[in-house]
């Protein structure tokens, strides 16, 4: 099976820092930012790990702000 | 550290924010589920390529600024009064696809009388109804649709049936009702309930598009504000105690 290396960008002043797209990935690439906050106020997300990721999308399906744009590249074996 | 912005280009991308969705920041509380449904609705109105012909009644509550939010047209209808006016639009033009979109308070409070006649009528509109059992905007009072023993900020000790009456299950209602083509209900806490809730709200659109009756969506949904919990503890808080009263799935679909 190709393995899929994925990437997200994120919107980090549109970001409430709700945590759910932190709770919903698989791979653990998410979190959010301990002590930056963004121009609101927020602890935005970030990717802390983003080699992990899978570009499965996970994370922008419940983001109630639509914060998160996802890419997916599958790699050659 | 592996540097991956090579991914992103336009031919890998996999899921952007609908151009719906304007870029105004959304009013909302963090980690509210309105934004989640607000994502699915203008999602399924771009893919069916209706953003010129969809005509949306925002209703009283938290999402009363949902046209702020989603380029469609919009009417803002008085408190319940959603189905009424989308009466009167669906049937003066009867080839645009008319929606609500309610919150418990709206729907299962004042509008009650709006609501079930709307559906006993069999109106070709859709009723997307938001049930986080509280009422969210004015400061997390009972709804009809509190939970027994739920804490609100006006049953602070619990919702007691003795003195406040038994959550009503207006979904289920308006199942019975011979003019309600498609009643489900869904939630959005997980990527697979919030794919199913976009499957349920894309075929309540081709119901009423195709003028079968009215099609009842409702999602249970999380208010982490008026509950006061993080909106993860919500959603966990969502599937213990709202499932078992409000079960998912469909109840009618004909």
């Amino acid at each position: 099976m190709a393995k899929a290396k994925g990437a997200v960008d994120i919107n980090t002043e549109r970001c409430k820092g709700c945590d759910l797209c932190v709770v919903a990935c698989p791979v653990q690439v998410l979190e959010l930012q301990p002590k930056e906050v963004n121009n609101r106020g927020y602890h935005f997300a970030f990717a802390s790990n983003p080699q992990a990721c899978i570009g499965c999308a996970a994370c922008a399906t419940v983001c109630p702000d639509g914060c998160i744009t996802v890419y997916r590249l599958m790699a050659e074996r | 550290m592996e540097n991956n912005d090579y991914i992103k280009r336009p031919e890998n991308l996999v899921y952007a924010k609908p151009r719906l969705l304007n870029d105004n920041n959304m009013h909302y509380c963090p980690g509210c589920s309105h934004g989640v449904v607000h994502r699915l609705v203008a999602e399924i109105i771009e893919e069916m390529g209706m953003e010129h012909t969809t005509i949306g009644i925002a209703p009283v509550g938290c999402a009363v600024f949902a046209y702020n939010y989603i380029d469609i047209d919009w009417i803002e209808a008085a408190h319940g009064r959603a189905p009424a006016v989308a009466t009167a639009v669906k049937r003066l033009n009867p080839d645009r696809l008319v929606f609500t979109y309610q919150g418990d308070g709206d729907l299962a409070a004042i509008g009650t009388a709006e609501t079930i006649h709307a559906a006993n009528r069999g109106e070709n509109i859709t009723i997307i109804f938001i049930n986080n059992g509280i009422y969210g905007m004015t400061g997390g009072q009972m709804a009809p649709t509190t939970l027994e023993g739920m804490a609100t900020s006006t049953t602070p000790y619990g919702r007691r049936v003795d003195l406040n009456g038994y959550p009503l299950k207006i979904t289920e209602i308006l199942a019975q009702l011979p003019g309600t083509c498609y009643v489900t209900r869904q939630s959005v806490h997980t990527p697979a309930s919030v794919r199913k809730t976009k499957q349920a709200i894309r075929k309540a659109f081709e119901n009423s598009l195709a003028g079968k009756g009215t099609s009842v969506v409702e999602v249970v949904s999380t208010c982490n504000s008026g509950w006061k919990m993080s909106p993860a503890k919500a959603n966990d808080w969502m599937v213990e105690n709202m499932f078992p009263a409000y079960p998912p799935g469909d109840l009618k679909n004909e």
